[in-house]
């Protein structure tokens, strides 16, 4: 296990590397769950609003 | 009238135009200048020093004077809807465009020649290299209009667009810079030079035959 | 071919599939990217000239291929979408640009870390560096435009121009660079470069380089389904899309 974390002496460079990778793949992850959360807020408070404005005009 | 004459009209208008407004014709060629000269007092002035890098620093000067220029193409045009009527003319547009480059390069790419021997000077350039350096600044200072012309196209329409401009543009200007740049330099060593200044009238070629093309999509989505 | 081209970019349609595309394209760069992870950390050798160190090359290619990837796709859907005006192309187009544009900063990273060992120094003007560096540029470029332009229909088209001129300087610039880095350094930086690999290590490459591919499907297609919905917002069909799921779950 040591061995394996020691890399041959370049573990700072290794893990560095993929440590980068795993943080670009969140990044990556994170921006459509954002993009989606976003979009979907919108659309609901949209209709939400649109049935307020129905309910108003036929008392 | 025909297309000839209504090329060759739209030509002499924009140089008169831009022949009238003196100073912002000169404030590129300044701003040429001042770049070069202070290269000298920012390191050694050891002109063996000076005389290796004087490719690299006059052409990464002629590179930025000529983005500085680049606002200045469509601006007034497209501000008193000038832009407009000529999207609207029976001309082909990328024809038109193509006038309108050719004067912008008249007024901001020519002058950017004929000061190219006095800065050569200044950086202990001699014989030889001069000479590459004018063919080099000749071949490639009309594809720095033609390529930056798309990237004003692009941006025209907005108020704020002169540091998105130079992000669009400068990645295209790589080639430009480094065949014209590596040409002198050869021409300095005494190494043969024809194969840069061909590739770079080769890339010339391609872009007067595209660039005016992109230049004339690019206008009319932003006018759209 | 055209007619069902277009059929299967309707909006409506597009939203449909892509969904499921996605899903799988999803589990199938996990799984790939799980065993790809197995190769590469544990059941591949360490190389005889660089050591532990090659390791860094499983994040690297994959990265700096996806990077180039990216990009021809972006061209590729911004022809779709200038030509046959069909719009779902530019959303796909504008949804792989941050992808791309991250995905090229994770292969210079690795690459100037990978290099410390191997040249000594973090940067190095080599041809394949610096390449990535102006593909970088190309790629800000691409998002300050679309970033820049306030009509989104403008922005797309705009930047699907952009896209285009870039993809025809994309090999004048890979190129002159090559000819520029041969001109300086000669042959030194070639250290990286095997005539051939062996099975070993080309099995968690392809692996990657696979897993990587999928999850840009993936991400590229919910980055650009949310951005479609956002665009319709309107019409018939994400209306009674928000009326089905209303106080159901996200999807």
């Amino acid at each position: 296990m040591g061995d394996f974390l020691h890399m041959g002496g370049y573990a700072p460079y290794v893990w560095l590397s993929y440590l980068l990778g795993l943080a670009v793949v969140l990044v990556n992850l994170w921006l459509p769950w954002r993009a989606e959360r976003e979009v979907w807020r919108q659309l609901r408070r949209r209709r939400s609003y649109e049935e307020q404005m129905n309910e108003s005009e036929t008392p | 009238m025909s297309l000839a004459h209504a090329w060759g009209a739209l030509l002499r208008r924009d140089v008169i135009l831009a022949l009238r407004q003196r100073g912002q014709l000169a404030n590129p060629l300044l701003f040429f200048v001042l770049v070069v000269a202070l290269f000298p007092l920012g390191m050694n002035p050891d002109p063996n020093l000076l005389r290796s890098i004087a490719p690299g620093v006059i052409w990464v000067g002629a590179l930025l004077a000529a983005m500085l220029a680049l606002e200045s193409m469509f601006r007034s045009d497209f501000d008193d809807g000038a832009l407009e009527q000529m999207l609207l003319t029976p001309y082909p547009l990328p024809l038109l465009v193509l006038a309108k480059v050719a004067a912008h390069w008249l007024v901001t790419g020519l002058p950017l020649l004929l000061v190219a021997p006095l800065l050569a000077m200044l950086l202990n350039l001699e014989g030889q290299a001069v000479v590459i350096l004018l063919a080099s600044l000749a071949l490639g200072t009309p594809l720095l209009s033609l390529i930056g012309a798309i990237g004003v196209a692009l941006t025209v329409g907005l108020r704020r667009g002169g540091v998105l401009l130079s992000l669009l543009v400068l990645p295209l200007y790589v080639p430009v810079l480094i065949f014209a740049a590596g040409a002198v330099g050869n021409a300095q060593a005494g190494m043969a030079v024809t194969g840069q200044l061909a590739f770079l009238g080769a890339l010339l070629a391609l872009a007067v035959a595209l660039a005016p093309l992109a230049t004339a999509a690019a206008l009319r989505i932003s006018l759209d | 071919m055209w007619a069902w081209l277009h059929r299967l970019g309707s909006p409506k349609r597009f939203y449909g599939w892509s969904g499921t595309l996605a899903r799988w394209a999803g589990w199938g760069s996990l799984l790939l990217g799980a065993a790809g992870l197995y190769y590469a950390l544990f059941a591949s050798p360490a190389d005889y000239q660089q050591g532990e160190s090659v390791r860094i090359m499983y994040v690297h290619v994959p990265a700096a291929w996806l990077s180039m990837f990216i990009y021809m796709n972006i061209a590729f859907a911004s022809l779709t979408s200038l030509v046959w005006r069909i719009k779902v192309a530019d959303m796909v187009a504008a949804a792989s640009a941050p992808i791309g544009a991250w995905f090229t900063f994770l292969a210079l990273a690795t690459g100037s870390l990978w290099g410390k060992p191997m040249w000594g120094t973090w940067w190095i003007w080599d041809a394949r560096l610096t390449s990535e560096l102006i593909l970088l540029f190309l790629y800000l470029g691409y998002i300050g435009l679309l970033a820049a332009i306030e009509e989104r229909e403008t922005a797309a088209r705009a930047a699907a121009v952009l896209a285009l001129v870039g993809v025809v300087n994309i090999p004048i610039i890979h190129y002159s660079v090559e000819w520029w880095s041969t001109l300086h350094q000669g042959a030194t930086v070639t250290k990286l470069d095997k005539p051939s690999i062996d099975w070993t290590m080309l099995r968690p490459l392809l692996l990657m380089a696979f897993s990587a591919t999928l999850f840009y499907v993936a991400v590229a297609l919910r980055l650009a389904r949310a951005e479609l919905l956002r665009r319709e917002a309107d019409s018939q069909w994400v209306r009674a899309l928000v009326d089905g799921h209303q106080g159901g779950g996200e999807r």
